[in-house]
């Protein structure tokens, strides 16, 4: 069946801001699913809130909307654009509750607008768990079995049935409190009696626990001949009781037999079929009985999920790419396999390498945070991995978590395998080194599948990984079978050098002398079945290599590894975009990285693409196989954040070309005395500082410079282990606690700089000439985390001559450092002075929201520089534009930036939440950008993106730190003029009465309920009657804190808008009016760029 | 870490791999083939096509889920030799019995691990299949390879009776009885006949060298050939029994070899592919109804008939029914009354599946239905 021709335009929704559980993965779908619609002739309608991804780049759809995706504000797009159809199954789950709201409404069907791919009922069915339960019994399949009981006779008669142990649901209690496991008929009478208490309809669901079962995925594709393909089959290594997102995952399925596996095929085709999936992809998961076979199916998302994003770059099969080409009306045999271009999509990829993710986490980030590992998933960004084994595989995706502690230590002192074993009953973040310290310290195979119901045959792997280890510690020297030994179970040089009492540049010498170096296979989808057009490549220890020679000249881009806070899909933003460029400038391009979920590795972005860990042994080894294949310009480290800067001294000292900014410059600027002297030499002020190994010298800047000081570990990003710091005790405390001091990694104690306005600058250098990309105001005022605050651009509270001022300071840094390409430089103004706080010779988190915001291709702009080029041949080759961000027109658009926080996934291990206050250590996972002529509009839109919208009318509860109270007299007052109705805390009561505002006193939560059922703060906050909670952190200890504490995270778990800055507050008043003073429009970023092109 | 014997695999072009022993030692030739499978090689290693075959699996992990005393489509493993990158040390299924390791050695069967499978499985998609010599007692290439040349090619062999079955026995309706079906085992795989049976046919398993006599002794409503090793070039006997009994009006079907038997009581000829199909992922397209299955196949020979319009033949009018998607080589033939009828159709691929997917199970059903018309006109 050819395409439609009755749909002419479609509407494409994004995911918005990255979140835990919905990543980057859906800026590669929907930028796979953009390009294909377009490359079809149809006018492509984007919707997504999130300036860090490329699809909202504006070449990859025909109107791109930077707004809020809300059913009220896709409407609106919708009324616009009257787009013909709207494909929902690309942007997560965001997408998918958007079309949900906006058919409930009746907007699709009041303008016409189909919904392709899923309908409606589909969505439901596979969405609603007693239909979907239904469907798989009507098919002959199984779900976890479950009683609903409303009496504890009911529950202990169901206990009969279905066995100990039980997981024991109350129905209907927010955020499903009272659940837990029951392991006995003590456990069901607490927990089923309090749930049917807590219950409102006394109703408890008992389900029999599929705990330590094994897990499996697949990947279903269906078009609209009903014709269907499993894309892949993924095995998790952590059995249930671990979210898929949070397991290490295998693909293909490593422990079925064909029997196994084809009962499950028959059940995934079923299953699409009765849910009624039209065209695209779902994915489908099972649990096994590892006693028995018993297969139960757990869930499906009728939808293309982050599973399918890993499916993709696994099996080299694009579902995002075909799910869009199927929902146009293709049908799987019309549409070419792009990897052989001979055979169809109508096929099932196989496999001849294993390919395993690992989760990476952030629990650093949120001290007391609970480090078990549950169905709520809470990792922050994974790593794939592929080699032609399981070990091999398994350890490249160690190592590229980048995180310390990831990989499998064998030098280390060999720990008590009881208290090992018993802690690795537990799934935490590293439990895989836990069983791997159990398996050194002499725990048997039983023994660590009893404890972690990890299958045996992993455990069996891992075991095989040790005897390895064991080999090379015990050879006599380092031969030739040894060392391939180690690699073709993927140890690395430092590993080896580690077990060996060896430095690893000299096991990479004896290793590369020995002519022992990886091949390239790979990924073609069809195991060599046919011959790959495609240069997807992995590297694996074996004998032939498959990287062809070329001719013209290459560069190599370092991408920027898993996702983690602080280092994210912004970073890959710039190296797609660096890609990009050099392509249209007549390079070759080669993309390294290894984060499955991202645009760069998909395989027709770059020329070239090596799936590969992120270490200097790893890379090291492509530009040898590269320099073998033809000539290599250089090698890019600046675009990909942190991790391909760390590497840049080390691969300029193995003689490889850095192109851009030279390490010594990275250096320069990294390194706070060399910095030091840049910025006296330009004459810039920098707040006082100094660095310190001990305590005693700590405190001897501290006296000099006096406290608030900010101190913080040199060498981080996104301000990992910041702190601002008020007295001597916590000093001490800070520098106890920091365990990696050391004379090379001091920790650095700054002068803070209370009650500064914060500027961060994106600009780009070619040695000669600056281009002012953007100058960003920071809506919190200095202290918060670049990362986590809002900022607006242009500037709003900054004038001509400030703006000069930066430009002269940001072009006397760039000289001073010798950057060649972009820079991110941190400035706080106050009392009129210019500090300059840090300087980052790399592209930032901000840049594809400047470019963006701008209209400006930064990042393109600076690959071309890096290269050579200079910024006056790029003006002349319209690349960028004639004036830059310093020089935007008053009437230029606003741009306002608002991060997203994932406090309400982390809980402590007494359950509860995580304080939601923040820092100058960054926790935000992701950021939306608000975009109007006003800043009040375009803030408001921030917020309605980021957590919903702000409102406009309703109670406001208002409780502020004595520094704050003169501050917030003014916008309270004019909240209250609004129509608001203003609560309040006593003291914070009082100042707002005096100043004339009608005040209604609440109880603080420690007070508790009044005598005559007052509620507290929080109990109003819980129970809905507040829609706005303002409230600014104490700075002093007591009751009082823990008051702030449980009023912000009950804001959290409601879901209302929490404001914890007197900024914020002004900026939200702002956005307030703007709501109230008439309807707020949309407009497409080509439709604003057209405006700024006519004048 | 236990070390295996070093073992030696040479193909007939010179090209040498060096890995380790795997299942049995000593010395065995045979075709090279890869099988790409990533499920199933308890299934494929007693499938009787591979009789004389080494098979290369390009799935790096075999052996993970053992052996167990279901799964095999005959009595014993058939292939002449087994390559695999990288054998499971411990299996794990609640079902498995014993280690693939053991099963191969107790057999017999010799096999190499630790080897570039995919380099080789390149090398045989440029180079096309070629004979093999796995040695774990010999360590001199040039002297394997002179006796890889030496050994039999596959071209021309004619291998059906030496894993066809000696005594006929009869596979039981599951439930009511509707039919009786003649199924001449060429290598018949296990499935076959349970799949057959749960459609209500008795199936009487035939030895190769059944005579048409011993056809229509049985009281046959439909003849059935099965999958099979060897070259269809080289069998006659069967071609003529088939011939015969298109003669009779009985209804046929054909699976694999049985497609190419068919192919050639037709007049079609069948000619050797380059590396041949060998997998559970193939695209075929079912032109009858426009829909694409996704399929198991193993062959190394195909049928040459025209893809477009229909060929008049003795029996009725031939038409090519499947095609496989990836390369457009014959993967179904029917053959049609003057009038559109129905009489008999064949696959070259495996709707019995084991190992593979289901998609292709109607067709069972089909030979169902096209004896129940037979029967009622």
């Amino acid at each position: 069946m050819p395409k439609r021709d009755d749909i002419k335009s479609v509407m494409v929704i994004g995911s918005g801001p990255i979140i835990i559980g919905q990543a980057c993965e859906f800026d590669y779908s929907g930028t796979q699913a953009c390009r294909v619609l377009k490359e079809e002739g149809l006018r492509v309608v984007l919707v997504n809130s999130n300036p860090a991804t490329i699809m909202t780049d504006p070449e990859f759809a025909d109107a791109t909307y930077v707004e809020p995706i809300t059913p009220e504000y896709v409407e609106k797009v919708i009324a616009q654009e009257r787009p013909d159809a709207l494909l929902a199954t690309l942007g997560g789950q965001t997408a998918l509750n958007c079309a949900m709201g906006l058919a409930e409404q009746g907007v699709l069907e009041k303008y016409g607008v189909e919904l392709i791919g899923a309908s409606i009922e589909a969505i439901d069915r596979g969405e609603n768990r007693e239909v979907f339960k239904k469907i798989v019994a009507e098919l002959g399949g199984e779900s976890a079995r479950s009683v609903i009981c409303h009496s504890m006779d009911d529950l202990l008669a169901a206990a009969d049935d279905l066995g100990y142990p039980m997981v024991v649901r109350p129905s209907f209690t927010m955020g499903g409190t009272g659940s837990g496991m029951a392991y006995d008929e003590k456990d069901l009478r607490r927990i089923g009696g309090a749930g049917l208490a807590a219950s409102p309809t006394t109703e408890v669901l008992l389900e029999e626990s599929i705990l330590g079962w094994k897990e499996y995925e697949l990947e279903v594709m269906r078009d609209t001949a009903d014709n269907v393909v499993i894309v892949c089959s993924i095995e998790n290594l952590d059995p249930m009781g671990v979210h898929t997102g949070d397991s290490i995952t295998v693909a293909p399925a490593m422990t079925l037999t064909d029997r196994e596996y084809q009962a499950m095929r028959d059940l995934a085709i079923g299953i699409i079929r009765s849910v009624g999936v039209d065209t695209g992809g779902c994915n489908i998961q099972y649990a096994v009985n590892p006693e028995d076979g018993r297969l139960i199916v757990i869930e499906m998302n009728p939808r293309v999920s982050r599973s399918s994003a890993l499916a993709s770059k696994a099996t080299g099969f694009p579902i995002a790419k075909i799910a869009a080409k199927v929902a146009i009306g293709y049908t799987l045999d019309e549409i070419r396999n792009d990897i052989t271009r001979e055979t169809p999509a109508s096929f099932e990829p196989t496999l001849d390498y294993v390919v395993v993710k690992v989760p990476r986490f952030a629990f650093e980030k949120f001290p007391g945070a609970d480090t078990t590992l549950t169905t709520h998933m809470k990792s922050v960004g994974e790593a794939m991995a592929i080699g032609r084994n399981f070990t091999e595989a398994l350890q490249k995706a160690l190592r590229s978590l980048e995180s310390k502690g990831a990989t499998f230590d064998f030098a280390a002192p060999v720990g008590d395998p009881a208290a090992l074993l018993e802690q690795s009953r537990t799934p935490t973040d590293g439990r895989l080194r836990t069983v791997m310290d159990a398996i050194r310290a002499g725990a048997t195979p039983e023994q660590v599948f009893d404890a972690t119901a990890i299958d045996p045959w992993f455990v069996d792997q891992l075991f095989l990984i040790k005897e390895v280890a064991d080999e090379v510690a015990a050879a006599r020297e380092l031969d030739l079978p040894t060392l391939r030994l180690a690699k073709r179970h993927g140890f690395s040089d430092a590993q080896v050098a580690a077990i060996r009492g060896m430095r690893e540049d000299v096991v990479r010498g004896v290793r590369q002398a020995l002519g022992l170096r990886p091949v390239y296979k790979t990924v073609d989808t069809c195991a060599a079945e046919f011959a790959a057009t495609t240069p997807y490549h992995y590297s694996s220890y074996d004998e032939e290599t498959e990287v062809e020679p070329r001719e013209r000249e290459a560069v190599i881009i370092l991408g920027s590894g898993p996702n983690r806070i602080g280092q994210g899909i912004e970073f890959d933003y710039s190296c797609v975009h660096a890609s990009l460029a050099l392509s249209d400038a007549g390079y070759d391009t080669i993309m390294v990285n290894c984060n499955p979920e991202t645009v760069s590795t998909d395989y027709d972005t770059s020329d070239r693409l090596y799936f590969e860990p992120l270490t200097l042994e790893d890379v090291l080894e492509i530009v040898h196989a590269e320099q073998q294949a033809g000539p290599i310009a250089g090698v890019i480290c600046q675009l990909g954040g942190q991790t391909p800067l760390g590497l840049a001294q080390g691969l300029a000292d193995a003689g490889v070309k850095i192109v851009g900014t030279t390490p010594e410059a990275i250096h320069l600027a990294e390194e706070r005395g060399a910095f030091g002297r840049v910025l006296a030499e330009a004459g810039l002020p920098a707040p006082k500082h100094g660095m310190a190994v001990t305590f005693e010298d700590a405190k001897r800047i501290a006296d000099d410079i006096g406290y608030p000081v900010l101190v913080r570990p040199s060498y981080v990003l996104g301000g990992r282990g910041m702190e601002i710091v008020y007295d001597d005790g916590r000093l001490r405390s800070y520098i106890e606690a920091a365990t990696e001091i050391s004379d090379e990694h001091p920790v650095l104690v700054d002068r803070f700089i209370d009650d500064a306005v914060e500027i961060d600058v994106d600009a780009l250098y070619d040695g000669h000439e600056l281009f002012l990309g953007g100058v960003m105001e920071h809506i919190e005022e200095a202290g918060i985390h670049s990362g986590d605050s809002s900022c607006a651009l242009p500037p709003i509270t900054l004038g001509a001559t400030e703006v000069d001022r930066i430009r002269v300071a940001t072009e006397a840094i760039a000289r001073g450092v010798g950057v060649r390409g972009l820079i991110n430089i941190q400035f706080a103004l106050s009392s009129d002075v210019l500090y300059v706080l840090e300087a980052n010779p790399r592209a930032s988190r901000t840049v594809p929201f400047v470019s963006k915001a701008t209209a400006t291709p930064l990042a393109k702009a600076a690959a071309r520089v890096m290269l050579g080029e200079t910024i006056a041949d790029l003006r002349a080759s319209d690349l960028l534009p004639e004036v830059d961000g310093g020089h935007l027109p008053a009437d230029a658009p606003i741009a306002v930036k608002e991060a997203v926080m994932p406090f309400n996934r982390f809980k402590t291990i007494e359950g509860r939440n995580v304080d939601t206050v923040l820092g100058p250590e960054m926790k935000s996972t992701g950021e939306v950008m608000g975009f109007d002529a006003d800043f009040g509009t375009a803030f408001a839109k921030a917020q309605a993106a980021a957590y919903g919208s702000l409102p406009t009318t309703g109670r406001i509860f208002v409780s502020v730190a004595n520094r704050d109270k003169r501050n917030m007299v003014f916008p309270i007052k004019v909240l209250a003029e609004r129509g608001f109705e203003i609560l309040a805390t006593q003291g914070t009561a009082e100042v707002l009465r005096r100043n004339g505002v009608t005040t209604t006193v609440v109880r603080k939560h420690h007070e508790g309920e009044g005598p005559h059922g007052e509620k507290t703060t929080v109990q109003l906050i819980n129970d809905g009657d507040i829609d706005l909670v303002i409230n600014t952190p104490y700075s002093t200890g007591g009751s009082a804190r823990l008051d702030g504490y449980e009023i912000r995270t009950a804001a959290v778990l409601a879901d209302i808008p929490c404001i914890t800055t007197v900024q914020g507050l002004g900026a939200a008043v702002q956005g307030i009016e703007a709501m109230t003073a008439g309807e707020i429009g949309v407009r497409s970023l080509q439709d604003w760029q057209r405006g700024r092109t006519a004048r | 870490m236990p070390a295996r014997a070093p073992a030696l695999l040479v193909l007939e072009d010179g090209r040498t791999f060096r890995g380790d022993a795997f299942g049995a030692e000593g010395e065995t030739f045979g075709e090279a083939v890869f099988s790409t499978g990533m499920t199933g090689y308890q299934e494929t290693l007693t499938d009787p096509s591979y009789h004389r075959q080494v098979v290369v699996m390009t799935a790096p992990h075999v052996g993970n889920t053992g052996m167990n005393d279901e799964d095999p489509e005959s009595t014993r493993i058939w292939v002449a030799g087994y390559v695999v990158r990288d054998p499971a040390r411990v299996p794990s299924s609640w079902r498995s019995q014993r280690t693939l390791d053991d099963s191969l050695r107790d057999q017999g069967v010799v096999g190499i691990s630790g080897v570039d499978t995919r380099a080789l499985t390149r090398h045989l998609r440029e180079r096309g299949a070629m004979r093999v010599g796995i040695s774990t007692t010999e360590t001199d290439p040039a002297a394997l390879l002179r006796r890889v040349q030496e050994s039999a090619e596959m071209r021309g062999s004619n291998l059906s009776e030496a894993v066809s079955t000696q005594e006929a026995y009869v596979v039981p309706a599951v439930g009511e009885k509707r039919f009786t079906v003649a199924a001449v085992d060429l290598g018949i795989k296990a499935n076959t006949p349970r799949m057959m049976s749960q459609q209500g046919m008795e199936v009487h398993v035939l030895p190769a060298t059944a005579t048409v006599e011993e056809v229509l002794a049985t009281g046959a409503d439909g003849l059935f050939f099965s999958n099979g090793p060897g070259d269809p070039a080289a069998t006659t006997a069967q071609v003529e029994l088939l011939q015969a009994a298109l003669e009779r009006g009985l209804p046929y079907f054909g699976i694999c070899f049985g497609n190419q038997l068919f192919g050639r009581a037709l007049g079609f000829g069948t000619y050797k592919l380059t590396y041949g199909h060998r997998g559970i992922n193939q695209p075929v397209m079912d032109r009858t109804t426009g829909k694409v299955e996704v399929t198991a196949h193993n062959h190394g020979f195909a049928v040459d008939a025209p893809l477009e319009g229909s060929t008049t033949t003795p029996y009725g009018e031939a038409t090519v029914s499947h095609v496989c998607l990836n390369d457009d080589v014959v993967e179904g033939l029917e053959l049609r009354s003057p009038d559109g009828a129905l009489l008999s159709f064949s696959v070259q691929y495996h709707p019995e599946a084991a190992a593979g997917p289901h998609d292709a199970a109607y067709l069972f059903e089909r030979f169902a239905q096209l004896m129940t018309e037979r029967k009622e006109a």
